[in-house]
């Protein structure tokens, strides 16, 4: 698998009404196999960021390596999950739609297929290869995304709030779902959202970002063991610590932090 | 392909619909308010169709018709589909384009066929450049607005899997665009009809539905006439119904990228939603 490094990343985007610095210097180093979330309110630049390591957008200034190569556009090293259902191209199966990376890299059919049937039983749809996505809710469509990501087998799995459109009980199961992939695969994760229980839930290591302009905050290592209990007094007192760094909660001077001195589990 | 119920039930509304309006012409024509050599009556056309069907004229017209109109057609698809793609992937292109189609479309092709026929003469090369002319446009915006509402995230998705030009054009573009594409079908060759019928009536020398039509208005033959109106109905419908509904069927429609008129905000299929849970 491969470690990333981001270093001095600044992009800042003609507008308007002036240049607008979307991200400004950002440095963070993730290890090979890690499960990184980068969390952050609207505006952060956690999304953008998130495209610059996936290739789609460049920076104004800095550099993205990916195990020491200058990221320079998308590559099939990279396989990225975006939060829209309808990322899934609707013309084809589930199988289909997983087998399309294989398919670009000239993988015969028969052979494509056997791999895109396995991603498609690694998260737990392999019954469905035949349906069109519109026949699938919406927690199953972001599961063959997943799954097509994984499929051509690359080292860093990018995801931008895939769960976040889906109903609370449909991204629980979804993220226990995410945790058993990621044990199995050990791909490197980067895992963009919003939500504190779930980067909390997930990562390893927790990145904090501010607006105007996108700033690192502060990087949280989550020691906590897996499987983790989201009901759990650590794990709730991680998700305080969280919230403090977002500015949205103070917390008592006296408390512990759980997440930085990585209390036991 | 099994006709199912709601199958046979369309079928059903659809013969009513034309069972209603051909008792309304046929009450028509019996009235006398209308000379009836003028407005013949329904049988007396059926049997004028049935002669100049055994006798293989009405067969041989409708050849020539179909075989302009399926060459005009095809060549109008071949130039106008990968135009109106570049159209929608290159500014460049379509910066060039767009000021010479919004000249070009207004004009009525049938305006062209005195400057075509001074050009190439009578017959066959007329007919089928203004049927080229007519359908070309209609492929060409359709194509060109469906690539640009193709969404971006398809796209992203698939640059992200390494699909490059001709994979993204014909593995992601074309069927991303494809609700566009049938449209545009749909609407080039109800043009071509239109035109191929005028530019026959102006440029065509013995065969054709148009011709015949035309020619049929100098011996007072009104009979033949509807019966030639109704052969061009037949081909639009059965194409329509066979060619245009079918390729829909099996595309879009069973995709999900659009849904059947008869389902009014219904959804197509029930989602598997209750299957989910498990997955988890």
């Amino acid at each position: 698998m491969s470690d990333i490094e981001i270093r001095d990343v600044s992009l800042v985007y003609e507008t308007p009404s002036g240049p607008m610095r979307a991200i400004e210097r950002a440095n963070v180093r993730i290890a090979a196999s890690e499960f990184l979330c980068i969390v952050g309110p609207s505006g952060c630049g956690k999304s953008t960021l998130l495209n610059l390591v996936a290739g789609f957008l460049s920076p104004t200034s800095g550099e993205i390596k990916i195990d020491g190569e200058p990221v320079t556009g998308h590559g099939m090293d990279r396989g990225v999950v975006f939060q829209d259902f309808a990322q899934l191209f609707p013309w084809r199966t589930a199988l289909g739609n997983v087998a399309f990376g294989l398919e670009m890299k000239g993988v015969g059919k028969e052979e494509r297929e056997k791999i895109a049937l396995s991603h498609l039983a690694l998260v737990k749809l392999e019954k469905f290869a035949h349906s069109y996505p519109h026949h699938l809710s919406g927690g199953m469509q972001q599961r063959v995304a997943i799954a097509r990501a994984l499929a051509y087998n690359p080292s860093v799995l990018l995801m931008d709030e895939p769960f976040a459109a889906l109903d609370a009980l449909t991204r629980d199961a979804m993220q226990r779902l995410l945790a058993e992939v990621w044990r199995a695969t050990r791909k490197t994760v980067v895992y963009v959202t919003h939500n504190v229980a779930e980067a909390v839930y997930l990562a390893d290591r927790v990145v904090v970002m501010t607006p105007h302009p996108g700033r690192v905050k502060i990087e949280l290592p989550v020691t906590l063991a897996r499987p983790r209990d989201p009901l759990s007094v650590e794990f709730l007192q991680c998700q305080k610590d969280l919230l403090r760094h977002l500015g949205s909660e103070t917390a008592a001077p006296d408390e512990p932090e759980i997440c930085k001195d990585g209390a036991q589990p | 392909m099994t006709a199912s119920p709601e199958r046979w039930r369309m079928i059903g509304r659809a013969i009513v619909t034309l069972l209603v309006a051909a008792a309304i012409y046929e009450a028509v024509a019996q009235s006398g308010i209308f000379p009836a050599v003028l407005v013949p009556t329904l049988p007396k056309v059926a049997r004028t169709l049935l002669n100049l069907f055994s006798d293989g004229t009405m067969l041989w017209h409708a050849f020539y018709t179909l075989t302009r109109v399926m060459v005009g057609f095809a060549l109008a698809v071949v130039a106008g589909l990968p135009l109106g793609a570049l159209m929608g992937r290159s500014r460049a292109v379509e910066n060039f384009v767009l000021p010479l189609a919004s000249a070009l479309m207004p004009i009525p092709s049938l305006a062209w066929v005195p400057v075509f026929i001074l050009w190439f003469g009578l017959g066959d090369t007329v007919t089928v450049l203004i049927v080229l002319y007519a359908a070309m446009f209609p492929m060409l915006l359709n194509t060109w607005t469906g690539v640009r509402t193709v969404n971006p995230l398809w796209l992203r998705a698939a640059s992200a899997m390494g699909a490059d030009g001709n994979a993204m054009f014909w593995k992601v573009i074309v069927p991303g665009t494809l609700p566009f594409i049938i449209t545009g079908l749909r609407q080039a060759f109800q043009r071509a009809w239109i035109a191929v019928v005028g530019a026959e009536m102006l440029a065509a020398s013995d065969w054709g539905l148009g011709w015949v039509i035309f020619d049929a208005k100098e011996f007072l033959n009104a009979d033949v006439m509807i019966a030639s109106l109704a052969v061009i109905g037949g081909i639009g419908y059965a194409f329509e119904r066979l060619v245009f509904g079918t390729l829909e069927r099996v595309t879009v429609l069973r995709w999900g990228m659009v849904r059947a008129a008869t389902d009014r905000g219904r959804r197509v299929a029930p989602t598997l939603a209750s299957a989910d849970s498990r997955g988890g």
